[in-house]
């Protein structure tokens, strides 16, 4: 079972319908017990970075989400739902889940470049930094399962302030650039999580939307 | 074919369909009397996805309040079957308002006159749903001024209209843009009334003087008509999105057709 997590932040709905559209269903649940069930967890979320944490707090999800990861289960973070894996935010001076290492900062920028970062933007898948581990089984032959079909540089929407700056680059699974090089999805292990809305992406979205729920046997 | 790219900005220029919805149906001419009937929007809508558009807007014109709920309908019939971001504008007054048209599928809402006669009310949207969801639509009409047959070194100001470019506010446009961003707007839809509907092309001293003076994107809207318009806006004016209606509606100018004229002439464009 999919189920996407409803901690009140933003549309869930047009993730479920992207889901519904590539066949596959998926329940939008705040129910601990359906989520600890499930193969494969959503967390969407647009909004701001504190209230996300403070919703999840309240309706006792941040144990929940912990056991998922830490438990192995697939999870799939889409925008505020990647960044929250993170250790701090610089959006309202917050502490994050702490899944992944590093922290969340916002755009700074000195010349004309617009804040939010809103619109269509290339997606870099980063392997060269992986080359090395290449092969059958390795964190870079599953990448290229998740952007199969998909060309590089494909372009993904985009809407937001703040961008994620993992310490480890290893996990860094494609970049995009916006006044600087960033994060714009990072994979580790059973985590995948973008920073882009694959949601509102047309074909590229979708696609890879497919390929990540087949990627997980769901 | 050499695509111009400033250092480390990969972001594409936006070219965005708008759809003005009368009880259920996509219409030609919001300000204008004579409504030309351009179809099911669901239907106009996926063909924009289909055709390469990079975001959809719908404007609500009906004018009966009982029939304004078909507007839910027709935004949850859309994000069935398009996905990208859809922007949805035109009678919305509540926080509930808004949550109603996110929960029937869209990304964006639009808001205009009950931004100008109740600020807070920008404010109070940002802070429930986030300004990446609050767009502010300004209509602004140029003034003319006396200074300007006196003064070489005249200086242009715009005013901003409410009720669909129906009631003068006093405001300066580019005073207001900036208030709104201070606000919590993510976004300004930037429509100029004075080139509404004359196919002359953007107003491009208007858009880029908001533009320049707001850190938040900035989509121009009213006058296009041909290419060269969109790639003025771009270009001159420094928009970041440029809307259109009519002109894509009765397929006078295809979109594919556009974006790759734009690409050619070296603005960003996603093809």
């Amino acid at each position: 079972m999919i189920t996407i997590v409803d901690y009140g932040m933003g549309n869930l709905r047009s993730v479920q319908k992207s889901f519904e559209f590539i066949g596959k269903k998926a329940v939008i649940t705040s129910d601990r017990g359906k989520i600890l069930k499930s193969s494969l967890v959503v967390v969407p979320g647009v909004g701001s970075f504190n209230a996300a944490m403070k919703n999840l707090r309240k309706l006792k999800l941040i144990d929940t989400i912990l056991k998922v990861v830490n438990g192995g289960k697939y999870f799939l973070g889409l925008c505020l739902g990647l960044q929250i894996l993170f250790e701090y935010s610089e959006e309202g001076n917050s502490k994050g889940l702490g899944i992944l290492k590093g922290k969340v900062k916002k755009f700074k920028f000195k010349d004309n470049l617009k804040i939010p970062h809103m619109g269509w933007n290339n997606v870099n898948l980063n392997v060269p930094a992986r080359i090395s581990g290449a092969g059958r089984g390795s964190p870079t032959s599953d990448l290229r399962k998740i952007f199969k079909g998909i060309e590089c540089e494909a372009y993904f929407y985009f809407v937001h302030s703040y961008y994620v700056e993992p310490e480890d680059n290893n996990i860094i699974a494609s970049t995009t650039d916006y006044g600087i090089r960033f994060a714009s999805s990072v994979f580790n292990k059973n985590v995948f999580a973008t920073q882009f809305h694959p949601e509102k992406s047309q074909r590229n979205g979708l696609r890879l939307l497919k390929n990540y729920v087949d990627y997980t046997g769901n | 074919m050499k695509v111009k790219k400033s250092v480390l900005n990969g972001l594409t220029k936006r070219i965005i369909p708008c759809l003005d919805v009368d009880k259920g149906r996509v219409v030609k001419g919001t300000k204008f009397i004579n409504l030309r009937d351009a179809g099911n929007p669901v239907e106009v809508a996926k063909r924009y996805d289909d055709e390469g558009a990079d975001e959809i807007v719908f404007l609500d014109i009906t004018a009966s309040h009982e029939k304004r709920k078909t507007i839910y309908e027709v935004v949850e019939k859309t994000a069935e079957n398009v996905f990208m971001p859809l922007t949805v504008g035109g009678g919305i007054r509540t926080l509930e308002d808004i949550r109603n048209m996110l929960k029937a599928g869209a990304d964006k809402v639009s808001i205009n006159t009950s931004a100008v006669e109740n600020l807070s009310f920008v404010s109070k949207a940002a802070e429930k749903y986030g300004t990446q969801c609050i767009v502010v639509a300004i209509d602004a009409k140029r003034s003319v001024s006396k200074y300007k047959l006196q003064n070489t070194n005249y200086c242009p100001k715009w005013e901003v209209y409410t009720y669909g470019g129906r009631k003068s506010t006093g405001i300066d446009a580019v005073e207001w843009a900036k208030k709104v961003e201070k606000y919590g707007a993510g976004e300004i839809l930037l429509t100029s009334m004075d080139k509404d509907g004359t196919k002359d092309g953007y107003d491009i001293e208007l858009t880029s003087a908001i533009s320049e003076s707001v850190n938040i994107p900035v989509i121009a809207s009213g006058g296009a008509g041909e290419m060269k318009h969109f790639y003025d806006a771009f270009e001159k004016g420094s928009a970041d999105a440029a809307l259109a209606a009519s002109l894509f509606h009765f397929k006078e100018l295809k979109i594919k057709d556009l974006k790759k004229y734009l690409l050619r002439k070296g603005v960003n464009i996603r093809c």
